[in-house]
């Protein structure tokens, strides 16, 4: 309980510190007006509206007055929407979650098996194939990746469509999932695949799996209990962290493939310098990474013995 | 091809199930801010929202004036217009439309809450009065002819819905209710807008009953979309897929000059001009002060090959701010032709034969190409011994610089390349902005970031927008026009190009306002 509350705090002074730092950066960059505006506003109507936003007076002050709003949950309007950044980005995070989560899926129901029979039998063809393909799902720009994905599936076989997002849980919207959730898999998966075989390599030499095996264990169980759950720990560690990201940052792929998710709404507001829900986004974002981190460190207590929450204080 | 073709189709079927046959899907590379039609005056927003709303005065694919829910409108005296209303216009839920409704929303207009980009300047300074239900007459304290365009521009609502509504309630669809061809479906910001055919229109019935908008920014993705069929057509076709676009039999292009000009501003107003040296680095006078040297640098520029090589072909070469058929632009002027022997002429007569030290500042995400036109300016003035020293940056850091960067919050930079799309249709807008000398109380040269000043310039301006007899009007319009460019005020290059690409059996009138509106696609049977 100490450790949870202790945590909360942390991340309290991370938002702090990172709002600070976006709001002045954001400040620096540039000024959103001037991308605002149309062409035929006059000299006062531009006064007007830097006004309105608040834009006129030091950055100190427009920091504080934002603070005081954050307090009571308000983190501000949109200039681009006008309306609350917090439910332009709820509004599109249903989008995101469906995505990453698939994407998630995907990584690790063929990530696992794959890494682990490589890890398994090293030597043989299939093993080489498939190391080979997770050095090409690294290295491989997404960008590149994702219209590729579209020029094949949409244009040239025409199976998929190309963008674009169909209702949640329908068969459109499974096929309008499926080349934006490979996308998103493809560096993922190789990761995973990576981290698979490397433990199942150090935990195939293991006595304990000597032991299994002599014991007359079936050469199934050997490796699907107890082979599996040793190698799981270094694997959640590393989901775990990845899934922060694939929530908060499948910026490129929301954009190739026209996704309306909450990456596409941050890459676009980065543009436009649209502060308030560059801030709000991020403040999310960071309050979820803590949350993931704090379930990370619970399942590790529960998937080994060994570690125990309280020596974290040390 | 007929087996891969019919297994295509076989496959399309069986997957996608056919979309129905009146349903058109549009891929915009800018999605709309909002439902409100008084929330941002940007052209996605208006593009999109003409479909819902209409305003008093239409435009057409040329941007001149068609009437729309006003029949007819004239000047009463010098200083009223009077506007006849269209009768027997309903809104989308069956009230109908009165002159309440037009008082109505130019009070909304210039005050809905939070608009990055107000309604205001259309609106504001003018008296509105109902006559009768089919009668608003509108009165400004001095002469003002420009009362039709500016009506042009404010959407019409109802008042019964509209009265309290704010901006989300236009998004939700609550308050989304016009006379427009097209009834408000369905908004998911990010993803899609879906409109369904108005069949109690006025005025001609669309030919599509359903339309479904999508916001695809990524340009590839957008050609993607439409090369898979996804999207029946696509706006703003990068111009590096032309060539292959062009050649595709599955698909039809259609293209029209912009009213958006890209032109060089230079700083007339400061002899120690901020980003002018002399060849040792050492500063000097400013030489841009010199119409000599002003005129050297716009024969320095080879246009053509602008054009060719740098947009693609996709440009139209300019001479002056909006390009021949427009109201009010000159039939005299030219663009000016490429001639680095007489330019160099020049530069010894204005007293720097070797040239200067100077810098050309441009945005590098505005303008379709527009970090490689300034490269280009760079080099050829560069060769006739302006050293051209090329610097880009994000347009938030451009616009903000060069409006008001400078110490005491004016222009920062020397040599700027910019655009202007004239929202009017008429050359009083590019006047008005760009070459009338910098005055803020009166609202003239508020993009005049090479502060520009001609007294006689800033005359013909003034009167033109006094007169409300049109021709007389154009003439002044087009005689400022042939002033300000021969004492190169600004150096215009090229007028852009507006480029939807569509599925074969579509067709699209292509407007110069860059607006892409349904009621135009038709069907190429």
């Amino acid at each position: 309980m100490v450790f949870v509350i202790r945590r909360v705090f942390q991340s309290l002074v991370v938002v702090l510190v990172m709002s600070l730092v976006v709001f002045v950066g954001v400040h620096l960059v540039g000024d959103p007006v001037h991308i605002l505006i149309s062409d035929d506003m006059t000299q006062i109507e531009i006064e007007r509206f830097i006004q309105k936003l608040g834009l006129d007076r030091p950055v100190h002050e427009q920091y504080f007055h934002f603070l005081a709003n954050a307090a009571r949950g308000d983190l501000g309007n949109s200039f681009v929407f006008g309306e609350p950044a917090l439910k332009l980005i709820l509004q599109r995070m249903p989008a995101t979650l469906e995505l990453a989560f698939a994407a998630f899926l995907l990584a690790i129901v063929l990530g696992i098996p794959l890494g682990m029979y490589a890890g398994l039998r090293p030597e043989s063809p299939a093993s080489k194939a498939i190391m080979a393909g997770s050095i090409l799902g690294f290295s491989l720009p997404t960008f590149w990746v994702g219209l590729m994905l579209i020029m094949v599936f949409a244009v040239m076989l025409g199976w998929l469509p190309s963008t674009g997002r169909g209702d949640f849980m329908t068969w459109d919207g499974l096929r309008h999932l499926a080349l934006p959730a490979i996308n998103l898999a493809l560096f993922k998966m190789a990761l995973v695949t990576r981290l698979a075989r490397a433990g199942t390599r150090e935990a195939a030499l293991q006595d304990y799996v000597k032991f299994a095996r002599a014991k007359g264990l079936s050469p199934a169980r050997v490796v699907l209990v107890h082979v599996l759950k040793n190698i799981l720990v270094p694997v959640v560690t590393v989901l775990g962290l990845e899934l922060g990201g694939l929530i908060a940052f499948s910026v490129v792929t929301e954009t190739v493939f026209a996704w309306p998710g909450m990456g596409k709404l941050l890459i676009d507001s980065i543009q436009r310098l649209d502060r308030p829900v560059i801030v709000a986004y991020l403040v999310i974002t960071v309050l979820m990474f803590v949350v993931i981190n704090l379930v990370v460190d619970l399942l590790y207590s529960a998937l080994d013995p060994r570690v125990r929450l309280k020596e974290a204080k040390a | 091809m007929t087996f891969d073709r019919s297994i295509a189709t076989a496959v399309l079927f069986f997957f996608i199930g056919a979309a129905a046959a009146q349903d058109l899907r549009i891929g915009l590379a800018s999605e709309p801010t909002a439902m409100d039609p008084h929330y941002h005056n940007l052209s996605p927003n208006n593009s999109l929202l003409s479909h819902l709303f209409e305003s008093l005065v239409g435009q057409d694919e040329r941007q001149r004036l068609t009437p729309d829910l006003a029949e007819s409108w004239k000047a009463i005296d010098a200083t009223t217009w009077e506007f006849k209303l269209r009768k027997n216009v309903r809104f989308h839920d069956g009230t109908p439309f009165t002159a309440d409704d037009v008082i109505f929303s130019f009070e909304r207009a210039p005050n809905v809450e939070g608009s990055p980009s107000s309604f205001g300047i259309y609106a504001r300074g003018k008296t509105f009065t109902k006559v009768d239900d089919h009668t608003v007459h509108i009165k400004t304290a001095a002469p003002y002819p420009l009362m039709p365009n500016d009506v042009s521009q404010v959407f019409i609502v109802s008042r019964k819905h509209g009265q309290g509504a704010k901006t989300p309630d236009y998004n939700s669809g609550k308050a989304a209710i016009g006379t427009g061809p097209y009834k408000f479906v369905e908004y998911t910001p990010g993803n899609r807008i879906v409109m369904q055919r108005n069949d109690q229109y006025w005025g001609d019935k669309p030919a599509w009953a359903r339309v479904v908008f999508r916001g695809i920014k990524s340009d590839p993705s957008r050609v993607a979309a439409l090369l898979a069929g996804d999207v029946d057509l696509i706006d703003e076709v990068p111009a590096t897929d032309m060539a292959r676009l062009k050649k595709d039999p599955k698909l039809t292009i259609a293209q029209t000059v912009s009213n958006r000009i890209i032109y060089l501003h230079l700083d007339h107003f400061r002899d120690d001009s901020p980003f002018v040296q002399g060849k040792d680095g050492k500063p000097i006078k400013s030489p841009l002060r010199d119409v000599r040297v002003r005129r050297a640098i716009s024969m320095a520029i080879d246009r053509d090959a602008i054009v060719s090589r740098v947009m693609e072909g996709q440009a139209i070469k300019a001479g002056q701010l909006l390009p021949e058929g427009f109201f009010g632009v000159s039939s005299k002027l030219k663009p000016v032709g490429f001639d680095p022997n007489g330019a160099k002429k020049l530069l010894a007569e204005a007293g720097v034969p070797n040239g200067f030290r100077m810098t050309i500042h441009s945005p590098n995400d505005r303008y379709p190409n527009d970090a490689k036109i300034a490269e280009a300016v760079g080099q050829m003035l560069s060769r006739i011994g302006i050293d051209t020293q090329v610097v880009t940056m994000t347009q938030g850091v451009f616009f903000r610089d060069a409006s008001t960067g400078s110490p005491d919050k004016g222009p920062k930079f020397s040599f700027i390349l910019v655009g202007w799309g004239s929202g009017t249709g008429e050359a009083s807008s590019p006047l008005k902005s760009l070459l009338a000398t910098f005055d803020r109380d009166k609202g003239m040269g508020a993009s005049n970031r090479g502060r520009y000043s001609n007294p006689q310039v800033d005359k013909l301006i003034n009167d033109a927008l006094a007169t409300n007899e049109d021709a007389k009007r154009a003439d002044l319009l087009a005689r400022a026009t042939e002033m300000a460019i021969e004492d190169v005020g600004i150096i215009p290059l090229h007028y852009q190009v507006n480029t939807w690409a569509l599925r074969r059996g579509f067709s699209y009138k292509p407007r110069t306002d860059e607006y892409t509106l349904a009621t135009e696609v038709g069907k190429a049977n």
